[in-house]
């Protein structure tokens, strides 16, 4: 059963994850349980500066939690995800830039964590798949029209002859009637 | 050529099929991490109360070691403690352990408790030094050879089977290397 449920998954991920709708799940998760955002963000690791705690919580958004591993650690409420955005919150107020705190934690958890695979050789494929099928398939469907077009223009058929054309007039004129 | 084109689709689905069917292989738990063939991270944890030696990343020079992350509230670090014990003990490889998020009086209890096999072990109370070694889940373990770097890793519990296929082999390799 588990079985299914992470092929299926598999399957909707890929589907979905080159073109950034990873959301989806999350977007039917609110359908079925209707009720308000838990955070898992703790007022003992808000920080006093409204602009670096703004900049903790977008960095936050990105970074998988490896335990719950489909969450993000601002959403996750794993002891893990709670130290990782202390953390982040430690490097922002050691002064590094969004980046440098990706990187700090990149460099020890890979990019794994980030919940935004980012672009580069070994993520080609992921990127540029879903393009690339979207143009096969259009010049596919390009290609099959423009041959049926030609097809049923090549099909000549011989004019209608004279009696052919008075029987066609008497019926529509009926028609009018 | 036309016949080709229209087995094209079988093909992919085949493709696609296989590559799922790999997936299921996996362990979705296991990501690979990143610190392999790179110096254990630069940091020093002071020893439990009572005891005299903590671990530093310079007193992972000399010798193949054994890093062992556990921690006294984790079961399955209690289910893998005969094994490293074994691997200690009998098996003639250098055990430490990194004391992961854990209270001291709890930690000394359960080594009472469950025998203490390690040469060392390094209190990492707020576990930032296990961000740094890239820790998400204990038990974990990495091999570090005589340069003192990262070799190898394994999440979760180690079993019997690990260490005859894995370590012991490695432990093998590190050491005449």
């Amino acid at each position: 059963m588990r079985r299914i449920a992470r092929a299926c998954a598999l399957s909707l991920g890929l589907g979905l994850g080159g073109l950034g709708l990873t959301l989806t799940p999350l977007a039917l998760t609110s359908l079925v349980l209707p009720v308000g955002p838990a955070w898992a963000v703790q007022p003992d690791e808000v920080l006093p500066d409204p602009a670096l705690e703004a900049r903790a919580r977008e960095i936050s958004k990105d970074l998988r939690c490896l335990v719950c591993q489909n969450q993000s650690i601002d959403d996750s409420n794993a002891p893990l995800a709670r130290d990782l955005r202390v953390l982040v919150r430690d490097r922002l107020k050691a002064g590094d830039s969004d980046a440098g705190v990706l990187a700090y934690v990149t460099d020890r958890y890979g990019d794994y964590v980030l919940l935004r695979p980012p672009f580069k050789a070994t993520t080609l494929v992921l990127w540029v798949a879903p393009f690339a099928i979207l143009l096969i398939g259009g010049l596919a469907t390009a290609l099959f029209l423009r041959r049926r077009r030609s097809a049923t223009a090549e099909a000549d058929t011989a004019p209608l002859t004279e009696d052919e054309r008075r029987r066609l007039d008497a019926l529509l004129r009926k028609d009018d009637l | 050529m036309r016949r080709v084109l229209y087995l094209l689709p079988f093909l992919l689905f085949v493709g696609v099929g296989v590559a799922f069917y790999l997936g299921f292989e996996r362990d979705p738990r296991d990501i690979p991490s990143v610190l392999i063939d790179k110096p254990v991270p630069s940091f020093s944890l002071p020893p439990l109360p009572g005891r005299t030696d903590g671990l530093s990343s310079t007193g992972l020079t000399g010798d193949v070691t054994l890093v062992n992350v556990f921690a006294s509230w984790c079961i399955p670090c209690k289910a893998e403690h005969p094994v490293i014990t074994r691997l200690a003990r009998e098996q003639g490889v250098t055990v430490r352990a990194i004391n992961h998020k854990d209270k001291a009086e709890d930690a000394l209890a359960w080594l009472t408790r469950n025998g203490d096999p390690y040469a060392s072990i390094g209190a990492d109370l707020d576990g930032r030094v296990s961000i740094d070694w890239g820790v998400y889940g204990v038990p974990e373990s990495f091999l570090i050879d005589r340069q003192g770097r990262i070799r190898f890793k394994h999440v979760g519990p180690l079993t019997p089977q690990v260490v005859e296929e894995q370590i012991l082999p490695l432990v093998k390799r590190l050491r005449q290397g």
